[in-house]
């Protein structure tokens, strides 16, 4: 056997190939994207069309930003169910206040943004304060706060002719020929991505959800770490709720109703492991542009809208059994290993 | 990053050793963990810790970890007396530990499992990679260890995730380094790699304590060696001075009143084991098991005597051998299949496996049972009262009542009723895995007795025990395993502790006579 | 288990008592409130929901989790559409509606037990799926025209009495339910599965299948429910049930079932539908739409949990500070 290099690991190599494709999950995803785009632009040549990339774009970059929070609070071995109605809330608020001229449009999407981080607070104190499952939580408030919008909303709707003039324009803007949009998720996915690879928060974050015994021997404060992840995801379903406003201008209390299972699906599809510690702001952004481009692509090829749903949850089926298989396989490799002494602890451990 | 070699601490006082331990007693319930244990730890030595499952030695690397607080006596690090009331404290002193099971983030790099906790930051207090990554790639080439900094914990050898223990505990520059069996989990290969590497820390002035059950090693590495028996620091010596011998006399020989139990006729073979093995836990056992006899199943822990019960039980599968019992082949795909074919489990983690807490005593007793005891479906409570209370009484539950619930009883008791519960399934082979861990002495004779009037019944017995005179007095056979393989079979007449121990320690030494299932593998 | 016993019937005789209240409030404010039409009406609304809180019961007693109901509701409805649009009777398709709820249930149940996956994700997947299938089978139009025999037994009521028929479907599957958890040795084990999966594992308990049975369960009753659900409304549609999962959840964990399993009863259930029955009929009287209506549904939800942990949390602080054991480290839920 040849001298390894040195630093080279040690492992067989499917453990090699498959640590290869986890850790390539991104670059994996954005083939996928482009071969799937690829395949139905043969078809639908108006894939590429810069109108149709602008919608795809601005719908899958609003999904994106509510995955970045939700995958924060992934990563820490919860969930936020509630993002959908804190989406259509800050969507309603911010188009009654434009639509009575209470505030401008910059101080109104600030109050937006605003009223998403008091949110996601509230679901933060629920979940890591008074321990409630963040399972029971947010379902909790993904009603509560829809049922604010029913009350603030009372059955009649904001539509675009109330708004000030030339507000929903940013929907279709551009800067330098990229939607606006997208630069405003591309910009906050750069940041959180900053946030959570160079900053103690980020790698404490990581820690509390991939082994919260040894993060607590290390004196990490996960109540704290869990609550800011919460904080965070409101404040981002803030930003998107901002943007669902712009994007279709007319809004009702039932904007953004299921669109959890789009933000959810974007998280597990872009590789942000459900039980926590493992995963990135990236691969969630890319797993929204994929759903976005699987939406379009039925729209485009003719097919019906409504195997779009059915697709969401597929996708999160799949895509959790393997993250479970490979977490598994993986696990199982350092098992095996072990000699003999060690086998009643990794008898424990398989239990 | 100051060098390891060249930090201020490590430079060794003479006259004071570095961690010293002064009548250090610690005790929980009725049992006396420590017992007024004087310890030096001096610096550039590699100090051996040793003694039979249960002699304190965890209890005194926890101390040292900062994870319990001794009841009375003081530390001393450098002369100085501490207190070591958290683990970060314990960090913060100097004093690392390693466990036998990492503990990482499986989710997270090498470099980064180094160093989270003391993250080196850069401008704006973020991550610096870089340094971090520099940092490990040098401990790691000091070390000469061959590993990736970049590479994910998860999915690396237990050899390797210990090694980056070791990284860690030099990155804070540690003064003493507590290896707690570090060797229990690795190859040959992986052993001669960590030894190289203790030398080398020790060739620094770090003090390393090395808790093992293996001889050889302590041996092969270690310059002192101290002896721990039932909380008691029995000896220190030089291990130059020792022999094997030496060792095992001052770890056996416990002064323990245990049931006297008379010799008695046994029956035909009940169970019957060929050739079985599970891969990476245990190879080629064989042994049999008749009616009326009790077979300890010594070795230390994780030999692979858990492990052997729990495919016997159906918890998990064997790769390869035969189980018969009453002559008849079985295979055992789920407890459940175990349970009808005539085999009961007394588990050995009582709390997690044992028992429903929560429950009753009542509807402990009956729940390996419900589908037999009821076969109308419909609970019928005086019937499971009865029950309960039937085998309650005949091993002398001390309780309110069968309704009381078992979290309130005490672990003898406790213990007592997961007997009572099997019993009700008329086993015809019972399995006894550590009967009496953690309950007190009077309780622990009665199961004694109890155990030894079941045998005397007509049932089968394999009682698995890490109390050795426990093992010695109850059985008419101790088989002794070590690293998955049985490597003695002793008749009680001739069994001794200082046999069983030579066999559980692998050493060879004439008397324990080798067995033919040990020529596998 | 007398412990247990006193503080489930504490909880209980709140949930009495807070019923008792509303129906107090409801009396006063309405003088029809107690008529027996206006108990019809009040009973009805809510059927759907309490029969499917029953299956959702056991399944969190038994430690796991099903969010995917509300979906199963929406397919059945939009499968029983499609086949009575197709031209099936109802004689058949009632029956294959009940097999794919079944067959649901099933993929559930496999992907937690065979797969070792987490229920809350699985079922937010199959959450998506199911109505997914909905909208796949019956698209956006909605079926009517089914049989009088069929739409008078979703609203109307046995003859002679206020009683609507949903209820005998609710009372028998209460009752049998209820029996088979608290009085057969199938309930005693689901409870041992919820309180130490473990141990009950060790003592021959066949876990995975009784989980796996639990699943299908859930999926059949869903289904049924589905059905009842497109009678009472004489429509079949693929987006109908949206929603409901918050509400059953809520009538289970209001019931005092405990979100961590092991603990809970029917009876408390069956009370807690009654009890969110009520409250509606009540912010309805002073007119509060069933939309901001969620806000109470939500509020109970989370102070159902937050109360008993609130209590616990006393309760350990009082142990600490008499110089117990310390609180757990981790404040990372379940999630």
């Amino acid at each position: 056997m040849a001298e390894p290099a040195v630093l080279e690991r040690p492992t067989g190599w499917a453990g090699r190939v498959i640590t290869l494709a986890a850790r390539q999950r991104e670059l994996t995803l954005a083939g996928l994207i482009v071969v799937l785009a690829a395949l139905v632009a043969l078809q639908a040549p108006q894939l590429l069309s810069s109108s149709n990339l602008a919608q795809v774009t601005a719908q899958a970059s609003i999904i994106g930003i509510a995955a970045v929070g939700q995958t924060l609070v992934i990563l820490t071995r919860n969930v936020d169910l509630s993002v959908e109605s804190t989406i259509g809330l800050v969507a309603f608020v911010v188009a009654e206040v434009l639509a009575q001229r209470m505030l401008e449009p910059a101080a109104a999407i600030a109050f937006g943004v605003g009223l998403g981080l008091v949110l996601g607070v509230a679901n933060g104190v629920l979940v890591a304060l008074l321990n409630v499952p963040s399972i029971v939580a947010t379902l909790g408030t993904l009603s509560i706060y829809r049922g604010i919008d029913f009350l603030l909303a009372g059955g009649k709707q904001v539509t675009l002719t109330d708004l000030p003039p030339g507000y929903t324009d940013a929907a279709r803007a551009t800067v330098v020929g990229i939607p606006l949009f997208f630069l405003v998720a591309v910009a906050i996915i750069a940041a959180f991505a900053v946030i959570l690879r160079q900053t103690t928060f980020g790698r404490q974050l990581y820690a509390v959800g991939s082994n919260p015994e040894a993060a607590a021997i290390l004196g990490i404060r996960s109540r704290l770490i869990v609550f800011v992840a919460f904080a965070l995801c409101g404040m981002l379903a803030g930003v998107a709720g901002v943007l669902w406003g712009i994007e279709f201008g007319t809004i009702n209390a039932t904007a953004a109703t299921g669109v959890v299972l789009q933000v959810v699906a974007a998280c597990v599809v872009g590789g942000v492991n459900i039980f926590g510690g493992s995963g990135t702001v990236v691969g969630a952004g890319l797993g929204a542009l994929f759903l976005g481009f699987i939406s379009n692509a039925l729209i485009l090829l003719r097919l019906s809208q409504f195997w779009l749903q059915a697709i969401y949850g597929i996708v999160i089926l799949v895509a959790v059994s393997i993250d479970a298989l490979v977490t598994r396989r993986l696990a199982r490799s350092t098992t095996v290993r072990r000699s003999f002494v060690g086998a009643a602890a990794a008898g424990r451990a398989r239990r | 990053m100051t060098d390891v070699l060249a930090g201020p601490a490590l430079a060794g006082s003479a006259a004071a050793p570095r961690l010293a331990l002064r009548g250090v007693s610690k005790r929980f319930g009725a049992t006396q963990a420590l017992d007024d244990v004087s310890l030096e730890l001096r610096a550039g030595e590699v100090h051996a810790l040793v003694g039979e499952n249960g002699a304190g030695k965890s209890t005194l690397v926890k101390i040292l970890a900062g994870v319990y607080q001794p009841d009375s006596g003081t530390v001393h690090l450098d002369g100085r007396s501490v207190e070591i009331t958290s683990p970060g404290l314990a960090r913060n002193l100097g004093i690392a530990v390693v466990h036998q099971e990492p503990r990482l983030f499986p989710d997270l790099t090498v470099a980064e499992n180094v160093f989270l906790g003391h993250t080196p930051t850069g401008r704006l207090g973020s991550v610096d990679w870089g340094a971090m990554r520099r940092a490990t790639v040098d401990r790691l080439r000091e070390l000469d260890v061959r590993l990736d900094p970049g590479a994910q914990v998860r999915g690396l050898s237990m050899a390797d995730q210990q090694l980056i223990e070791i990284v860690k505990a030099l990155t804070l520059d540690a003064r003493v380094l507590i290896l707690d069996e570090p060797t229990a989990s690795l190859s040959v290969h992986e052993v001669d790699r960590l030894f190289a590497i203790v030398r080398r820390l020790r060739d620094r002035g770090v003090a390393v304590l090395f808790v093992s059950h293996r001889l050889d090693e302590v041996f092969d590495l270690c310059d002192r060696a101290t002896v721990f028996r039932d909380g008691r620091l029995v000896a220190t010596e030089a291990t130059a001075e020792l022999t094997t011998a030496d060792l095992i006399r001052h770890m056996v020989g416990r002064a323990v009143e245990l049931f006297p139990r008379g010799e008695h006729p046994v029956g035909d073979v009940v169970l019957e084991v060929e050739d079985l093995s599970r891969a990476g836990v245990f190879d080629g056992i064989t042994f049999s098991v008749r009616a009326g006899e009790i077979v300890g199943l010594a070795g230390l822990v994780g030999a692979g005597r858990t492990e052997v019960a729990r495919v016997l039980f159906g918890i998990d599968r064997p790769d390869r051998g035969v189980i018969r019992i009453g002559g008849a082949p079985v295979e055992f795909g789920s407890p459940a299949a175990a349970m009808r074919g005539g085999i009961a489990y007394v588990p050995e983690d009582r709390h997690q496996d044992g028992l429903v807490l929560d429950f009753p005593i009542a509807a402990n007793v009956s729940l390996p049972i419900l589908s037999r005891l009821f076969r109308g479906w419909f609970l019928r409570p005086a019937t499971e009262r009865a029950l309960a209370d039937e085998y309650a009484r005949e091993l002398q539950v001390r309780m309110r009542g069968v309704d009381q619930l078992v979290a309130a009883l005490s672990g003898g008791n406790q213990q007592k009723v997961v007997l009572a519960k099997w019993l009700a399934t008329k086993p015809r082979v019972l399995i006894l895995d550590e009967p009496t861990r953690g309950i007190d002495i009077g309780a622990k004779v009665e199961v004694h007795r109890i155990v030894s009037e079941l045998a005397a019944s007509g049932l089968a017995i394999i009682l698995i025990s890490s109390d050795l005179p426990e093992v010695l007095a109850m059985s008419d056979r101790i088989l002794v395993l070590h690293e998955g393989r049985l490597t003695a079979e002793i008749a009680r007449a001739e069994a001794t502790e200082e046999r069983v121990m030579y066999a559980a320690t692998g050493q060879d030494r004439g008397g324990a006579l080798p067995l033919a299932g040990s020529a596998h593998g | 288990m007398t412990a247990a016993v006193a503080r489930l019937a504490r909880w209980e005789i709140l949930l009495g008592l807070v019923l008792l209240a509303l129906l107090g409030v409801g009396q006063a404010m309405s003088a029809v409130f107690l008529t027996p039409r206006n108990v019809a009406n009040l009973t009805a609304a809510l059927i759907e929901v309490a029969i499917m809180a029953l299956p959702l019961a056991l399944i969190v007693i038994a430690g796991e989790i099903d969010l995917s109901v509300e979906s199963m509701v929406g397919l059945a409805c939009a499968l029983l559409g499609f086949l009575w649009a197709a031209g099936v009777p109802l004689e058949a398709g009632i029956p294959i509606v009940l097999v794919v709820g079944a067959l649901g249930g099933l993929l559930n149940g496999v992907l937690v037990t065979g797969f070792g996956l987490p229920s809350l994700v699985v079922t937010i997947g199959t959450l998506a799926l199911f109505r997914g299938l909905a909208l796949v089978v019956l698209g956006p139009q909605g079926v009517s025209g089914f049989p009088d025999a069929f739409t008078t037994f979703g609203f109307g009521t046995v003859p002679g009495t206020p009683i609507p028929w949903p209820a005998l479907v609710f009372l028998p599957l209460a009752v049998i339910l209820g029996v088979v958890l608290h009085a057969t040795w199938i309930g005693r084990q689901i409870y041992a599965v919820g309180k130490n999966a473990s141990a009950a594992r060790f003592s021959g308990v066949r876990v995975l299948r009784l989980k796996l049975a639990l699943f299908v369960l859930s999926g059949t009753i869903a289904a049924l429910a589905g059905v009842i659900l497109t009678a009472r409304f004489a429509s079949a549609r693929a987006d109908v049930g949206q929603g409901m999962t918050l509400t059953v959840v809520t009538v289970v964990l209001l019931g005092g079932v405990n979100i961590f399993g092991g603990r809970g009863t029917i009876p408390g259930v069956v009370l807690a539908a009654l009890t969110l029955a009520v409250l509606g009929n009540v912010l309805r009287l002073g007119n509060v739409s069933a939309e901001i209506q969620s806000i109470a549904i939500g509020a109970l939800l989370v102070v159902s949990v937050v109360i008993p942990n609130l209590a616990h949390q006393v309760q350990a602080l009082y142990r600490r500070v008499r110089g117990g054991r310390h609180l757990p480290a981790g404040a990372v839920g379940t999630g």
